[in-house]
């Protein structure tokens, strides 16, 4: 047993997080937020300069041949600062996805493009009635010439309007919810009959729904083996919920520490309110959660190397429980123990509390993952 | 002991069903069930319609308007009103300033105040808290100084909920800063058009204004406006607090999502069935329902024993509010990835364009945080059980 990070791995950690205590201020992120496209190009690219963008990619992509934790360092530190650039959407789910299923020309083309932050990703996987379930795909892709055309409709995608490639899962055979018959495919988002309309989300990030009608894709768009998509995808789903849980205990620790903070300066009845005991034993509550999610965080992001997928699954879900349980106590706590200084959008504090229950709506809630977990044997 | 109610309940309760079934404008109870967003109008227009059935204020005394109800008759008045998407009817003026006024007040505020209240001419805001003073209340320093006929105000209130709209603002100011700290508050009835009060909105989570911090720069009060005596306006206050907290129950609002939620979640999917049949869901919900039915139960014997509420209301401020939190967090849950789409534009009853999602699926999260807001207004949970384990328990 061994929880200590290399030297190199607290560098990593203590690079982002100077850097977003110095550039990603609370303000900056606002007015990050109310730009058009909802994150920063500048931020984007000094991610890339600080090697952020490449992090999990081998080396031979333009990567630095980092491992899972090495990721979760990163997505703790973008979750200390409530980071809305698109970092999950295009390096863990979208570079994992052509990591785990693309061949090798696919890597070298697109792996190294977005460790550069020239190529921005987005995974195009949910749809209106799949609620969490990868299997359940209606998106149809149809042999056409060579290549496929594909239509359907595709939820609540993250960062999808300023993608520029998208990877859609899409049923090349099979009934709605079969396990196989599932293909990936990459489909650039400026193609003919890709309708994009996007939104904000309530954590102050962007999604869209996407609508394909007839857009042909050509056959070197498949991503990994025709019908066989599923596994992929869960992999690939895996690594980024031990991501997401691990930003969930950046949010956390970050809430927790202002929360604190608050308890001890926050006047009232002429003592600080963190002097009254049915608060502190809150607090206390809120500290073990976070403990409690980090363990988790830690157990998820080695063993969802695994080789085991009964392992990988049972562990990672496990892990998503753990922090969906704990973000949801926190962050009632959280604003309770505020006031109601909790409620106003003016604090950082609430922006904590939305971006992790958010994270509990985002590849599975605590109930998707109790049931995966139960079934995972 | 009979747990049914009366015949003439029952006839009570058909009666007014029918009536608001008559006369609640569908594009108001459109707006409440949908979570859109109310404009002033809608709240006054509602109130006007029970002022002329003369149903507006059930709980003043009959001479000055009321109802002459008993406490079960109001409480099946309220439990419909909020069943079928009413709104709500702002409390500050009716529920909370006119007892004061009708208790403490003066002949002229009687007569001036209380038909304006019953008759919605003014809207009415709460202006207790400041920025140092929630939960502490006593602690208060917004200032009045008296100069001849007047006061001159100077301070700042804070949270002050629909303040864009108030025309009047009764507010606790401190009138002598030698005494207890209890004993130099004073009760001001405050014209929001005077000049020197500056109203600055404050969004919330859900980016709505909704509250306000209101700022007095020498606003000069006529002495007339003081309610009762100078310095006895904390025992006002505290007679307020009574009147606030059994209506904070809203059973008939949480039996109205309550049934949301089943649609909803009847309609959405988990595995390709109704997330209703879903055991691990279902029997979520089926929590929250049995909360539900024992809360009604509980503000039923509060309301029915023959001394008024005591601390024990305070069971129901804060079971109420758990069950309402409880209901917007499943309704939440129920969208899955739909949770996360934020639109605030959507929430516009003028709004028709494309839904993503589920239609209902537009306000789920925004309400979610938007509710958190029950467990601390109107004394915040942690002070309500204070007030249970001192007062009820003897801690
Ligand atoms: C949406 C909204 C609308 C409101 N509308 C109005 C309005 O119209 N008019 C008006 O005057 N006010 C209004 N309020 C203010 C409301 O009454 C206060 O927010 C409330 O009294 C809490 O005060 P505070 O926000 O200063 O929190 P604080 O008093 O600072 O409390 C912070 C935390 O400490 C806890 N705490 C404090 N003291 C103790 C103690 N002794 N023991 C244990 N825990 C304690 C609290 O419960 C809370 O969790 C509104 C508030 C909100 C959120």
């Amino acid at each position: 047993m061994d929880f200590i990070f290399s030297e190199e791995q607290q560098q990593l950690r203590d690079s982002i997080q100077k850097y977003i205590s110095k550039e990603y201020g609370f303000e900056a992120r606002k007015a990050i937020m109310a730009s058009a496209q909802g994150f920063s190009d500048k931020v984007w690219a000094q991610f890339a300069d600080m090697g952020l963008l490449g992090v999990a990619f081998d080396e031979a992509h333009g990567g630095f041949g980092g491992t899972p934790v090495d990721t979760m360092l990163v997505m703790t530190e973008l979750g200390r600062g409530i980071v809305v650039e698109p970092y999950f959407s295009t390096v863990v789910l979208g570079g994992s996805l052509v990591d785990l299923a693309g061949s090798e020309a696919q890597k070298q083309a697109i792996l190294s493009e977005v460790a550069q932050g020239k190529l921005l990703l987005a995974a195009a996987l949910g749809e209106p009635n799949s609620r969490y379930e990868l299997n359940s795909v209606e998106t149809a892709a149809k042999r056409d010439g060579a290549g496929y055309v594909l239509n359907g409709h595709k939820a609540v995608v993250l960062h999808g309007e300023s993608a520029d490639k998208l990877i859609v899962s899409a049923r090349t055979a099979g009934g709605a919810r079969d396990a196989k018959g599932i293909s990936l495919f990459l489909v650039d988002r400026a193609s003919a009959g890709v309708q994009v309309s996007g939104y904000r989300t309530i954590d102050g990030m962007r999604a869209a729904e996407i609508k394909l009608v007839n857009v042909k894709v050509g056959a070197d768009s498949v991503l990994g083996e025709v019908d066989q998509g599923l596994p992929v995808l869960e992999r690939a789903s895996d690594f980024a919920v031990s991501a997401l849980c691990a930003e969930a205990v950046g949010a956390m620790e970050a809430l927790n520490a202002a929360t604190f903070e608050y308890l001890k300066t926050r006047q009232q009845f002429g003592r600080p309110i963190g002097s009254f005991q049915a608060l502190q034993h809150r607090a206390v509550d809120m500290f073990i959660h976070c403990e409690q999610s980090r363990s988790m965080a830690y157990l998820a992001s080695v063993k969802v190397q695994s080789e085991d997928p009964k392992e990988r699954k049972r562990t990672v879900s496990a892990a998503k429980i753990q922090i969906g349980r704990s973000g949801r106590s926190i962050l009632q706590e959280a604003i309770q123990l505020h006031g109601g200084m909790g409620v106003s959008n003016e604090l950082a504090a609430g922006h904590y509390a939305k971006r992790l229950a958010m994270i509990n709506a985002t590849l599975g809630d605590v109930e998707h993952h109790t049931e995966r977990f139960a079934s995972a044997g | 002991m009979d747990l049914n109610y009366t015949k003439e309940e029952q006839a009570f309760r058909g009666e007014v069903r029918t009536f608001i079934r008559d006369n609640l404008p569908k594009d108001i109870a459109d707006k409440v069930l949908h979570h859109k967003r109310l404009v002033k109008d809608d709240w006054v227009r509602w109130q006007k319609i029970l002022y002329k059935k003369g149903w507006v204020a059930p709980n003043w005394p009959k001479e000055y308007g009321g109802c002459a109800w008993t406490p079960i008759q109001q409480h099946i008045f309220e439990d419909e009103c909020g069943y079928a998407g009413a709104p709500r009817v702002m409390p500050f003026g009716l529920v909370m300033v006119a007892p004061v006024i009708q208790n403490f007040g003066s002949k002229w505020q009687k007569e001036y105040y209380l038909p304006r209240i019953l008759s919605s001419e003014d809207w009415w805001a709460q202006g207790y808290s400041e920025p140092g003073s929630g939960s502490d209340l006593a602690s208060l320093k917004c200032k009045a100084v008296r100069e001849g006929e007047h006061y001159i105000v100077n301070g700042q209130k804070t949270w002050t909920t629909l303040g864009q709209h108030a025309d009047m603002i009764f507010c606790l100011v401190r009138t002598d800063s030698t005494v207890k700290k209890q004993e130099g508050i004073s009760f001001l009835l405050i014209d929001m058009h005077s000049p020197g009060i500056t109203v600055r909105p404050i969004i919330t989570l859900d980016e709505e204004h909704e509250v306000n911090e209101t700022f007095f720069d020498n606003v000069k009060v006529p002495a007339q406006n003081l309610v009762g005596e100078e310095g006895k306006g904390w025992t006002y206050a505290k007679f307020l607090l009574g009147h606030e907290r059994t209506g904070i129950a809203r059973v008939g609002e949480s039996k109205r999502e309550l049934e949301q939620l089943k649609n909803v979640a009847a309609k959405q999917l988990r595995n390709g069935k109704p997330l209703i049949e879903d055991p691990r869901f279902r029997d979520r919900i089926i929590q929250v329902e049995v909360e539900l039915m024992a809360l009604e139960i509980t503000l039923l014997r509060v309301l029915s024993s023959r001394s008024k509420p005591g601390p024990e209301a305070s069971i129901l401020k804060i079971k109420g509010t758990d069950v309402q939190q409880a209901l917007t967090e499943l309704t939440m849950e129920a969208m899955g990835p739909y949770a996360l789409p934020f639109r605030p534009e959507t929430r516009d009853a003028a709004w028709h364009g494309e839904p993503v999602g589920p239609e209902y699926a537009a306000s789920a999260a925004a309400v979610y945080f938007n509710y958190r807001k029950t467990s601390i207004y109107g004394g915040s949970n942690e002070i309500q059980r204070n007030i249970i384990s001192q007062m009820v328990l003897g801690l």
